[in-house]
């Protein structure tokens, strides 16, 4: 169930309590989230929109440890991300989050699979497991051909494949999509699109995404507008898809 | 080693700027060992002389004399072991730029004195035989391709001047690699039969041997003292010191490689530096990927310095590989204007040490930034 009046269960995947951003820009205080609440269980997926400025990455990014809040809490399957220290950050982000982002972020010298391999450089896993696990990625976004193939000689649309199964690979905890269809094409985005809801549904996976594209958004159990740094519901959320998952 | 595939995909990002960042540390490794050959050839005298020698010259200057007679002297004066004396010839074989360096011997003694300079007991029997006899270093035989038994005419200006010709009887050969194998020896009784009457019985310089370097100084103050106020006073000082003042005669050369070494090295590092600072910000957002899916502010730290690391260790093994063959060369170029010009192998390894410094100091400020690096700020530039 995803709710964002704070009165989630205690056991629920991501908890936000009274998240508040404030960013400080030429002596001015700008307060970017106020006292904002979010509870996802696994296996939601679940949309942030709102005008440019309104947020989304900076929630996004608070989301995923990138960032750390004013005030307020985060916890994620029981760790409270917000008060750890650097170092235990990063060791989090590794196991935990797998992201996803507008320009795909791929490393440009390294090819399809040795991109998909990176996150488990990380794991004490043996060369050949690594092997493994990569080939499996590619193999669940549909590029297992084109693993020997770098980011130069791929299209948009399976460059972001590749960015998926880089941040699937390492089976994080939930996945944080950045916009993930707003470089490519409407064929390549539903492609892109197909491919998030296949990870939703049969693979079970939980996935926060922000975009600005209704029809992208329209693919999530969930949509939440930020409005003035707080989280509300969509009230076009389409008829069949509630606050609970799938529908 | 999980990581090198990653360190070298990374360095050859840019093809061309890594073969020049490395060309540009080879050059500076060659320019490192080229320098420190010739800043060793130079202090070579003082490297090479022997702890136990002492060397007396005028005190006025070398060019000035001092009588053979003060020779009895000095070896009577306790500590002296033995004395041999050694005049500077300056002859010309057939061209001004045949340079190598000509010693009028004492016969007596030379081999007692200067036991490294080695001579076949034959070929030495045959010098002392023949009164025109001359003994040759093996490199300036090689040098002009002279054979034992040949006749070697050398034409001076000093000494009365005219052509003088010699008998060559042996060859001699350094015990070490660094010994000086470019000097002409010749007779004291040959030259002074033909040396005018005014300048007779006067040597340029003496060289003894003590008993123990420990009497260097006593010895040394005592034979100043004997001939102070005398018409001839004596200068005595250790072989090093007298070598090092020699070479101090051509300007401060030792100051003057460093003060190059240090400017080329701090070009290089400025020239890394910004190379490798270059490279950083070229993959900012890259760094932000690497640090959002996990890796550390060292690890990425550790990437930079290893790839600046990896660049130096090439560039300097390249460039000091280029100077172990080109040293060779450059002695045979320089005609024995130099003593043997050797690349020692500690060279090898202060120049890989300081290419390693080079290259890890260039990475550390690009590297700190890398770590620094927030990934929040460092996404948003694409």
């Amino acid at each position: 169930m995803i709710r964002v009046d704070g009165t989630g269960k205690s056991n629920s995947l991501i908890q936000v309590r009274g998240l508040d951003k404030t960013y400080r820009r030429g002596g001015e205080e700008i307060q970017v989230l106020q006292r904002l609440n979010l509870d996802v269980d696994k296996g939601d997926f679940v949309a942030f929109m709102g005008p440019s400025g309104s947020g989304k990455t900076t929630l996004l990014n608070l989301l995923g440890g990138l960032d750390v809040p004013t005030h307020g809490s985060i916890t994620v399957a029981g760790d409270e991300i917000t008060h750890m220290s650097g170092g235990k950050l990063t060791n989090w982000r590794a196991r935990h989050v797998g992201f996803i982002f507008q320009m795909y972020n791929l490393i440009p010298v390294l090819t399809a699979f040795q991109n998909v391999e990176l996150p488990l450089l990380l794991t004490k896993l043996s060369k050949s497991d690594r092997r493994k696990h990569a080939e499996t990625a590619l193999g669940v976004v549909g590029l297992a051909e084109r693993m020997n193939h770098y980011p130069r000689q791929l299209s948009g649309g399976q460059e972001q494949r590749v960015a998926i199964a880089r941040a699937i690979v390492a089976d994080p905890t939930f996945l944080l999509c950045d916009e993930p269809t707003g470089d490519l094409d409407r064929k390549s985005a539903d492609e892109i699109m197909d491919l998030i809801h296949r990870l939703v549904k049969e693979y079970g996976k939980t996935v926060l995404m922000v975009t600005h594209d209704p029809v992208v958004a329209r693919q999530a159990d969930l949509t939440l507008h930020l409005e003035k740094g707080l989280l509300v519901e969509s009230a076009e959320q389409p008829q069949g898809v509630v606050a609970g998952g799938a529908a | 080693m999980k990581f090198s595939g990653l360190i070298f995909a990374n360095l050859f990002r840019k093809k061309i700027r890594l073969l020049l960042t490395i060309g540009s540390f080879a050059v500076a490794l060659f320019l490192f060992a080229f320098l420190a050959v010739v800043r060793d050839a130079f202090g070579r005298g003082a490297d090479v002389a022997g702890a136990d020698r002492l060397v007396i010259i005028n005190r006025t200057s070398i060019i000035n004399p001092i009588p053979l007679s003060y020779r009895d002297k000095i070896l009577r004066i306790p500590g002296v072991k033995v004395i041999t004396h050694n005049n500077w010839f300056g002859g010309v074989y057939q061209d001004e730029k045949n340079f190598f360096p000509q010693f009028v011997i004492d016969p007596e003694n030379q081999r007692q004195v200067v036991p490294e300079l080695i001579v076949p007991d034959d070929q030495w029997s045959d010098f002392l035989k023949d009164r025109q006899g001359a003994i040759v270093g093996a490199r300036t035989a090689e040098r002009f391709g002279w054979k034992i038994g040949q006749r070697i005419p050398l034409k001076t200006t000093l000494w009365g001047g005219g052509n003088w010709e010699f008998n060559l009887v042996g060859i001699y050969h350094g015990k070490r690699p660094q010994d000086d194998e470019t000097q002409f020896w010749l007779q004291w009784d040959y030259f002074q039969e033909h040396v005018p009457e005014r300048i007779k019985g006067q040597v340029g310089w003496y060289v003894l041997r003590l008993d123990s370097p420990d009497d260097a100084v006593r010895v040394a103050k005592a034979i100043d003292e004997e001939y102070a106020n005398s018409p001839y006073e004596t200068k005595t000082e250790t072989e090093s010191a007298f070598a090092a003042g020699w070479v101090k005669q051509f300007g401060n050369i030792q100051f003057l490689i460093a003060t190059i070494g240090v400017v080329v090295f701090f070009t290089l590092l400025l020239v890394t530096g910004n190379t490798m600072a270059i490279s950083v910000r070229e993959r900012t957002s890259e760094l932000a990927v690497f640090k959002a899916i996990g890796f550390s502010d060292r690890a990425v730290l550790f990437f930079v310095l290893a790839e600046s690391l990896v660049i130096a260790v090439f560039g300097g093994l390249l460039g000091l590989v280029l100077a172990v063959l080109a040293v060779p060369v450059l002695t045979k170029a320089l005609n024995g204007l130099l003593p043997n010009l050797v690349l020692a192998p500690r060279f090898l390894v202060l120049g890989l040490l300081v290419a390693v410094f080079v290259g890890l100091a260039s990475g550390v400020l690009p590297g700190l930034g890398a770590m620094r690096l927030r990934i929040v700020n460092a996404l948003r530039r694409v």
